[in-house]
């Protein structure tokens, strides 16, 4: 079976949040519209999104270190938000994995919210309906779009290629070989939902220096007729 | 609910697909417009464009909310009878009126003294037409924002290597072991440089962020190094001390390509000290460096022609010339000038343990020595040498206001050019590469005019509002050596102002120094709010009065698109078209969107219809100027030239058959020539076709090493991009500030510094990079006011451009003063506390959130997220004005009096960029009795007439029904 999902790399994520708004621009006029926007010019504007990036300190000055965290429904191959729909309205699609709401059915009740343990859960207090990621669901199955089209709005969007989608399952696609070789992890795998979309950690590049490579018998001063600095004595200066 | 695949997007509504530019930033990304039944639906990079491949920001996919915001203006306006400035008292005109009031305001200023019209803009990539139109009327107080953007990162950089940052050139990441940002850079630039990273990053590449603060693209730096605001030159320096002590620069390249090996006269008694030894008296008139210079030479032990061939010269020692002169190789006064700037003596100013600091240097250093590129590119170099291959030494920068916004900022960007120089890293892979029309001259070709005789009624202005002084005689200044801008930009107060200081225009004009104006024009810039320093008395100074009873500048035009806080001081108020409404250009002769390999213009095609009356300000500029009979826009007999600015575009040369005009591509009668050839009458047509983008990829043999390319400089002479194919000899060395210098000294004929700025000239226009404390660090007490105060732009905002969007404005509503928690503590508040953040010039309210990531001397904030109530069509409850607040009322525009004079801008004394990031403030809790609410508070600026009513409590956006459903 397929299993779609978005593989995030926090290793490039910068927190421009084109992830967030590229996901309001396409769903809002899409098959999961509109996205509402509560008091959208006055005070304590609130509105619907189906991704929200959070920012996270990590660490005491200086050794900051600051995260920039995209969070959407996780897709579980579990998601103990369906079972407790007491109208059916939640589902998981069978054919690719990604669990939607049917708002005809919902009755806006928040039993799912109250069930998905990373509050991925968006209720629109207009329509009064509870409404979540898609994946594009109305871009990524629309066949009259180029292939290369037939992804979810933020993972075209997305400036640093931050964000990988692909089936789960396939172990030769690009998600599974970036979760298997870039160190790829769920979000709380300990309660058993599964989740779909991993998330790849940070990496760090180090430059090792040694002592004795800072300076090489080609060293420019010696064409000044300087002295070379103590340390960087060669071979080419001793040997015979 | 249908099965969302049984059914596609498109049959909703009749679809169309149109290609553009957007303007959601200064980034210019193509983008694709899907419209549903004329409205936006879906605006996504355009995967065919070199600038964004493709992917979109966060402002770019908001565009929607930019389209149909309620802050859109919709009417001329005109204040009314009686009602006073900023009480937002308008009354809707007719576009025929408001030009009639325009014509004959502006022809009378014309006929009598034209530079009692002042014009200037903000970030309207549009400097090619607004600049073209002053000099036509003849006024040189004409400018952009660059003077308080970063026109140190502009000048310092173009001074010293003939390209800057940005639009200009940029660090080639692709090829790139080790990338190094320094201070705040996320600003500049957006797309390009998170997609840049990203690779980066994914090849392995390591990423050392130097900034006081760990956010955005900090966040993902392999190593943050914090550092104190405003004392990067010192890190700078020492780094080149470094560099230089262990013998870890490029020889070769300096010898070949710089002025490092050149001989510098070095006796302080005699006229010409400082300057290079020339072997020939005359020198050509011309923008470009004779090589008439001397090296020494190692074999023979004598002075010789610079590039004799065959010669080796020294880089180190002193030497007496010949006839008894003793000189000094530039590079021998680099060293000698670092000797002090110790590690130790940087960690005591910049925060940075020493042995980082020489741990930095070797990095830099050691990968740029040992892991050289090669790339089999033959090329054929200025002094007809042909080399087999294109050489680089992989280790790039990027910076921009985090170095460019403080007084010491040009000398400290000089020290980066110098830095990014020595390890021979200039337009070669891996390294810094220009974009077209860039490598130009040290410094560019245009000048200012040299006097006030300049400036002649109904005449053209003789010079260009904006240029590049090379010598003193080439300011713009009075016999008594005083300024005759407005803005006093070209003068000995900040001679090397190449952006103008739009940040002093209305101090200036309102205290009639150095001379009153009549009509300020104002597009697009918001002076009465973020744009402005020391912002609650510039909104005083807008609507002072004189001893009569009249408004100090009497007249004030604002055009812009949005209910900005500066409408409410217009009195005559343009409104402007959205970026999805009109025509644009973003044009060679102004900032273009070049890629390393070669020169790219892009367009602006209208995808949706004006709303209201709106009105492209271009089609302003071109109507006024028909009328005004300006000879550009006119025939030789006054009658109309050019129907409209598409017309304009595709028509106008800069001069009557030059083949240059304001769109590169597809010139030539059939399109069939670029950069230079007759007007097309298909341009925009073309253009249109092709996605709104122009990309002319250069050779590969012309890709690199470009200030010493031959091919490549007779390539671009050939196209009219430059006038010169000699090559641009980079300045490690600046005689360009050293003539100057000698000016200020009483060494150099011509013009002379007034007695007051002698010193001052003297001490700033130092030949070698030096660090010293920002000016107003000197100049109030720092015991007092011990913290430094920065801001930065958040990615999902432009300025103040996005809190009327109703998507950006969920993710900043307001802003806090970000504070390290030991500071807080010191200072005797909490986390979320409100607090009061005092200046020596003002104090704001407002509520602090504790944060690790910023070094604990400084404080930061958003900026522009604070806006005055009832502006950008928000409620005047709105969080941006009761909870976010402006850092710019703590900010002086001027300087304490001291001995330059009592009215310095608080600006760099060489180039006038606003120091916004001097600012030093102190913290103290705010009273418990005292309102939640940020202080200072205005009177709430009241809704426009033709702007539309409130929305409602909800809105769902759902494109094809929104207005249809608004209409209802």
């Amino acid at each position: 079976m397929t299993q779609l999902a978005l593989v995030i790399d926090l290793n490039v994520c910068v927190g421009c949040h084109a992830c967030v708004t590229s996901c309001k621009e396409w769903n809002t006029s899409g098959w999961a519209g509109p996205m509402t926007d509560l008091r959208p010019y006055d005070a304590d504007p609130s509105g619907t999104f189906f991704n929200r990036v959070q920012t996270y300190e990590a660490g005491v000055f200086p050794h900051t270190e600051t995260y920039h965290f995209p969070k959407s429904c996780l897709h579980c191959e579990d998601p103990p938000c369906v079972p407790v729909c007491p109208t059916g309205a939640s589902y998981k699609r069978e054919d690719n994995g990604v669990v939607l709401v049917d708002y005809d059915k919902c009755i806006g009740c928040k039993y799912c919210a109250w069930a998905c343990p990373y509050g991925a859960r968006e209720i629109d207090e207009k329509q009064r309906v509870m409404k979540k990621c898609t994946l594009c669901i109305d871009r990524i199955t629309d066949l009259t779009l180029a292939e290369s089209q037939r992804k979810p709005a933020c993972v075209l969007a997305c400036p640093t290629n931050a964000r990988l989608f692909g089936d789960v399952h396939d172990s030769n696609s690009a998600v599974s070989v970036a979760i298997r070789e870039e160190g790829g992890y769920q979000l709380q795998p300990e309660w058993g939902t599964k989740p779909a979309n991993h998330y790849l950690p940070r990496r760090k590049t180090r430059i090792q220096i040694h002592e004795d490579e800072l300076v090489r018998a080609d060293n420019p001063l010696k064409k000044e007729q300087l002295p070379t600095p103590e340390a960087g004595e060669t071979l080419d200066d001793v040997a015979w | 609910m249908l099965d969302p695949t049984a059914h596609s997007d498109s049959d909703m509504g009749r679809i169309e697909v149109k290609e553009t530019t957007c303007y959601m930033c200064a980034c210019r990304c193509g983008i694709r417009v899907t419209l549903r039944d004329g409205e936006v639906r879906y605006i996504e990079g355009n995967p065919d464009h070199p600038l964004n491949k493709g992917v979109i920001c966060a402002k770019g996919s908001s565009g929607i909310m930019k389209q149909y915001s309620p802050a859109r203006l919709t009417r001329p306006l005109l204040r009314k009878p009686g009602a006073e400035r900023g009480a937002s008292e308008f009354e809707e005109i007719s576009w025929e009126r408001a030009f009639e009031i325009m014509e004959e305001r502006l022809g009378g200023i014309r006929a009598e003294d034209p530079k009692k019209f002042a014009l200037f803009t903000g970030r309207d990539q549009m400097q090619a037409l607004t600049g073209m139109f002053a000099k036509q009327f003849g006024t040189p107080n004409y400018a952009a924002h660059g003077g308080f953007c970063s026109v140190n990162m502009a000048a310092g950089l173009i001074y010293t290597i003939g390209g800057s940052f940005w639009e200009f050139g940029g660090p080639d990441l692709e090829r790139s072991k080790l990338f190094i940002m320094i201070g705040t850079a996320e600003d500049h630039h957006s797309n390009p440089m998170k997609i840049a990273l990203a690779d980066f990053k994914r090849r392995g590449g390591r990423f050392i962020s130097i900034n006081p603060i760990r956010t955005g693209y900090s966040a993902i730096a392999d190593e943050w190094v914090p550092i104190k605001p405003g004392t990067d030159g010192a890190l700078l320096l020492a780094i080149i001390r470094e560099l230089i002590q262990t013998g870890l620069y490029d020889r070769e390249f300096l010898i070949k390509y710089t002025n490092a090996a050149e001989l510098v006269v070095d006796d302080p008694q005699r006229d010409d000290h400082g300057l290079f030894r020339r072997f020939e008296t005359h020198i050509e008139e011309g923008c470009f460096d004779p090589e008439n210079k001397l090296w020494w030479d190692r074999e023979l032990d004598r002075e010789i022609s610079t590039h004799t061939p065959g010669t080796d010269p020294r880089l180190l020692g002193s030497f007496t010339l010949e006839d008894g002169t003793p000189v000094k190789p530039a590079m021998q006064l680099l060293k000698e000038r670092v000797e002090e700037y110790t590690p130790e003596w940087a960690e005591d100013i910049t925060g940075i343990p020493a042995g980082t600091i020489r741990r930095l240097a070797h990095e830099m250093g050691v990968v740029a020595r040992d892991q050289k590129i090669e790339l089999p590119i033959q090329w054929t170099d200025s002094w007809g040498n042909e080399h087999d291959s294109v050489t680089g030494n992989p280790v790039s920068f990027h910076a921009m206001r985090g170095l460019a916004a403080h007084s010491n900022g040009f000398q400290t960007i000089r020290a980066l050019g110098i830095l990014m120089t020595i390890l021979g890293t200039i337009d070669r892979p891996g390294g810094f590469r220009h974009k077209a029309p860039f490598p130009r001259p040290i410094p560019p070709c245009p000048k200012p005019p040299r006097g006030p005789q300049g400036v002649q009624p109904n005449t053209p202005l003789d010079g260009m509002p904006l240029g590049w002084p090379a010598k003193p005689d080439d300011l713009f200044v009075d016999g008594a050596g005083e300024a005759v801008r407005i803005d006093k930009a070209f003068s000995w107060e900040y001679p090397l102002s190449v952006h103008g200081l739009m940040h002093n225009v209305i101090t200036n004009a309102w205290r009639g120094d150095p001379y009153k104006i009549d009509t300020l024009l104002l597009f697009m810039a918001n002076m009465a709010w973020n744009s402005s320093m020391n912002t609650e008395s510039v909104r005083e100074m807008l609507r002072d009065r004189d001893e009569n009873g009249e408004y100090k500048i009497p007249f004030i035009i604002v055009a812009d698109a949005f209910q900005s806080e500066t409408v409410a001081f217009a009195d005559l108020v343009l409104p402007d078209t959205s970026y999805l409404e009109r025509h644009d250009a973003m044009s060679m002769l102004d900032r273009p969107i070049s890629e390393y390999d070669g020169p790219v213009d892009s367009v602006r095609i209208p995808v949706v219809e004006p709303r209201g009356d709106c009105k492209p300000f271009q089609e302003v500029l071109i109507e006024l100027g028909s009328r005004l009979g300006l000879p550009a826009f006119v025939k030789g007999d006054g009658s109309r030239k050019f129907r409209n600015y598409p017309d304009f575009v595709t028509n106008y040369e800069t001069s009557p058959g030059s083949g240059i005009g304001f769109l590169a591509g597809w010139r030539g009668k059939g399109g069939e020539k670029f950069l230079k050839g007759e007007p097309n009458p298909r341009q925009w047509e073309m253009y249109k076709e092709n996605g709104c983008v122009y990309h002319y990829e250069l050779p590969r043999s012309y890709q690199y090493m470009r200030n010493w390319n031959q091919g490549y400089l007779e390539w671009a002479r050939y196209h009219g991009m430059t006038r010169y194919v000699e090559p641009i000899t980079l300045h490690l060395y600046s005689e360009v500030l050293q003539r100057f210098r000698l000016a200020a000294q009483g060494k150099l004929p011509g013009k002379q510094p007034p007695e007051r700025l002698r010193k001052r000239v003297a001490e700033h226009f130092d030949p070698l990079p030096f660090y010293t404390a920002p000016l107003e660090h000197k100049l109030v007490d720092t015991h007092h006011y011990p913290i430094n105060a920065l801001t930065q732009r958040p990615m999902a905002m432009y300025h103040s451009w996005d809190s009327q969007n109703a998507w950006l404005r969920q993710i900043h509503t307001h802003n806090y003063l970000f504070v390290n928690p030991k500071l807080g503590e010191a200072c005797g508040f909490g986390d979320g506390e409100w607090i009061w953040v005092e200046s020596p010039t003002s104090k704001v309210r407002c509520m602090a959130r504790f944060t690790e990531a910023v070094e604990p001397g400084t404080v930061w904030t958003w900026n522009a997220i604070g806006k005055a109530a009832g502006a950008w069509g928000l409620s005047p409850r709105a969080n941006e004005s009761q909870k976010g607040f402006l850092l710019n009322h703590l900010i002086a525009e001027e300087l304490p009096p001291c001995e330059a004079g009592d009215h310095m801008s608080n600006s760099d004394p060489v180039t006038g960029q606003a120091a916004w990031f001097d600012v030093r403030v102190r913290l103290y809790p705010a009273g418990a009795e005292e309102p939640k609410q940020t202080s200072p508070q205005f009177e709430p600026m009241k809704r426009l007439p033709g702007q539309e009513s409130r929305r409602g409590k909800w809105q769902g956006y759902f494109a094809g029904r929104f207005r249809r459903k608004k209409e209802k």
